[in-house]
């Protein structure tokens, strides 16, 4: 069968769950060979292996973290050409879309992100995307040079498919153009102990009608309560309630959770662009009228300060 | 010596308009009204700010789109910007990424410059990419992604707010930039500037100009194909219910019904 790279999303070795779910779309057209690059590379290969990837490419340099993107660029280049595989897929995160763009070039492929959906094709592999605020869904191919196709987290389960995950080291030599952009410090993002945001199965999020940082308290509980991951929508971020890397939307985090609980959110546009393909949507707002609930499985017509608070002690109660 | 600037804008159907694909699958331009993209406007803003803070600096904004993306042009220059390059050609209809950015950088190289600076991505095609593409292409230094930018003595720094981490980032000149929605608020173009913008050149330039060949370009020159665009059918009614002072606990039984809990 043909080989597939699949690029792996790691931190020091522990593999973030949508690249197993690259995995899975992987096997869906061939044999999955991973490349894991920088700290840790070495110590992604049983779970990789145990998901389906036949070879797991490594590479460590200091490179990798001390420069931006390009020395991965350089490394997955490299796998390539050793590999000629019929399809590469990257996670869509920021890094991983511009990883893929810039191979593409390099390659003389065409290029396709934010697939929410992979499939073998006659003409290659098929890809399934979301358009205009996920309004629409498209099916399209790369038609030139070898498919680079960038897959959203949370498209396809994870399943177990035991492979052999033979580690092999992978060559590298950088150019020049490779060390362009110095990281000249690194602040890593505190753990908050939540799942993380794109990944959770469930997301609560709040907006302005949280109305106060010290607020997003009761949303931080109704959370922990599902063992969910806490979303904000923009209004709520600019006016400093909650980080911005927990923004949910357009600009920020595109999210595909099976519950989505929205607690004081209109429902803007923008907004729905990050969280309208979720499976399940809830929503309390006080407003009637309020867009979201066009969207929404069940909805909650009343002041999240009464029915929020509710909800959480109720699920702690029921989950004893 | 001025510091050159160009600002790619891309011009977009507006996003809370009824945005749909027209029968060839491209995106449909008639029935929406279109808008310089709003996350451009960063990127307008922050070129505005460079040029102030340095001695000598030009701002050129850079579209490739139809003949309606001189709108987007005149409200960059509004805005501020100096002048205005507008590539339009017939052929372009229908471009993927890989022409787009081709264009580009061919457009980039002719004007001249030393830094170019991007959105983080366009509202309709949202791939976030181009920038790092017109770097590769251009083969100058990417940083990407900013949500603070600095222009001091040839040397761009910034920070680069990721998933994992927050990172500080450093290049020399001539390099690709892109900005966020976190970079500052954009201003509004002031009466003067939308006078001042009426007598601000606009260039025209076409495939020709650039040494393209239509077949490089366009939906026939693609590298990517889509073959069906369906409409996502509406979400089925959900169960709406006023709070009565239960809300909460009928939330949490329809919660429990979907094994949620
Ligand atoms: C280029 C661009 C990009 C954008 N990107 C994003 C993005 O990534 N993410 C995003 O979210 N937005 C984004 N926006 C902003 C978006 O247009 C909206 O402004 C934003 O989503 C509004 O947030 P909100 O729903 O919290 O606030 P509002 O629209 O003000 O809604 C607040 C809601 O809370 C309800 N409410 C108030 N008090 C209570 C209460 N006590 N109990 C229950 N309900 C209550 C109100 O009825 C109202 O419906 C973007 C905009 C632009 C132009
Ligand atoms: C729904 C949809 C999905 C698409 N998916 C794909 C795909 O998977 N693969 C593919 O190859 N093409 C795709 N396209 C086509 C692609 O959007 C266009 O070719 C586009 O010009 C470049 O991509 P982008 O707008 O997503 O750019 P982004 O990478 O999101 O844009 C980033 C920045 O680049 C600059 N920029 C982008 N376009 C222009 C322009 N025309 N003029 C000046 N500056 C510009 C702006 O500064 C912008 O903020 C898609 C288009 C649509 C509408």
């Amino acid at each position: 069968m043909a080989e597939i790279l699949v690029y792996v999303d790691h931190v020091d070795g522990a593999v973030r769950k949508p690249t197993l779910e690259l995995l899975t779309l992987a096997r869906r057209i061939g044999d999955p060979v991973a490349v894991a690059l920088g700290n840790g590379a070495a110590d992604t290969a049983a779970v990789l292996g145990e998901h389906g990837a036949v070879k797991v490419l490594t590479a460590d340099a200091p490179e990798f973290a001390d420069y931006l993107v390009v020395p991965k660029v350089e490394a997955l280049q490299a796998a390539y050409e050793a590999v000629s595989p019929a399809a590469v897929l990257v996670p869509s995160s920021a890094e991983g879309k511009e990883i893929a763009a810039r191979l593409a070039v390099r390659i003389g492929s065409g290029i396709i992100t934010d697939a929410v959906d992979l499939e073998a094709g006659d003409e290659g592999p098929v890809a399934t995307q979301s358009a205009f605020a996920a309004s629409f869904t498209t099916k399209s191919r790369v038609s030139r040079g070898t498919p680079v196709i960038t897959v959203k987290p949370n498209s396809a389960p994870v399943e177990a498919a035991p492979a052999a995950g033979a580690v092999e080291a992978l060559t590298v030599s950088f150019s020049e153009k490779a060390t362009g952009t110095k990281v000249t410090s690194r602040t890593p993002r505190e753990s908050t102990g939540r799942p993380e945001l794109t990944e959770a199965a469930i997301v609560v999020s709040g907006g302005r009608g949280v109305n106060g940082a010290e607020n997003f308290a009761i949303i931080e509980a109704l959370a922990d309560s599902l063992g969910a991951a806490v979303g904000a929508s923009r209004a709520a971020v600019d006016a400093g309630w909650y980080p911005h890397s927990n923004q949910v939307g357009q600009t920020g985090k595109s999210v595909s959770p099976q519950l989505y609980i929205a607690s004081g959110i209109s429902g803007a546009i923008q907004h729905r662009a990050g969280m309208q393909t979720s499976k399940t949507i809830v929503a309390i707002n006080k407003d009637a009228e309020a867009p979201i609930f066009d969207l929404v499985d069940y909805g909650v017509v009343g002041d999240l300060f009464d029915v929020v608070p509710q909800l959480t002690e109720e699920v702690k109660s029921r989950k004893g | 010596m001025s510091l050159r600037i160009v600002v790619c804008v891309k011009y977009v159907p507006d996003a809370t308009g009824d945005r749909k694909f027209a029968d060839d699958l491209t995106v449909d331009r008639d029935d929406v009204d279109g808008l310089l993209s709003e996350l451009d406007e960063y990127a307008v803003e922050q070129a505005l700010q460079i040029a102030e803070e340095a001695d000598e600096a030009e701002v050129t904004v850079l579209t490739v789109g139809p003949e309606d993306a001189k709108d987007a042009l005149r409200k960059a220059l509004s805005m501020g910007a100096d002048k205005a390059v507008h590539v339009e050609d017939d052929d372009l209809h229908g471009t993927d990424v890989m022409g787009t950015s081709l264009v580009l950088a061919k457009a980039i190289e002719k004007v001249g410059y030393d830094v170019v600076i991007a959105g983080m991505a366009s509202t309709d095609g949202t791939m976030g990419v181009l920038p790092a593409i017109l770097a590769e292409r251009l083969g100058v230094p990417q940083v990407t992604l900013l949500s603070e930018v600095k222009i001091e003595g040839g040397v761009v720094t910034g920070r680069r707010d990721g998933d994992a981490a927050s990172e500080q980032l450093e290049a020399s000149l001539p390099a690709v930039v892109s900005v966020t929605d976190q970079s500052g608020e954009a201003r509004y173009p002031s009466f003067k500037g939308i006078m001042a913008a009426k007598k601000k050149p606009v260039e025209s330039l076409d495939l020709s100009d650039l040494d393209i060949e239509a077949e490089e370009v366009g939906l026939e020159g693609a590298w990517t194909a889509v073959d069906s665009a369906a409409e996502r059918p509406a979400r089925t009614a959900g169960t709406i219910v006023k709070d009565e002072g239960e809300g909460g606990k009928q939330l949490a039984e329809y919660l429990a019904s979907q094994k949620f809990i």
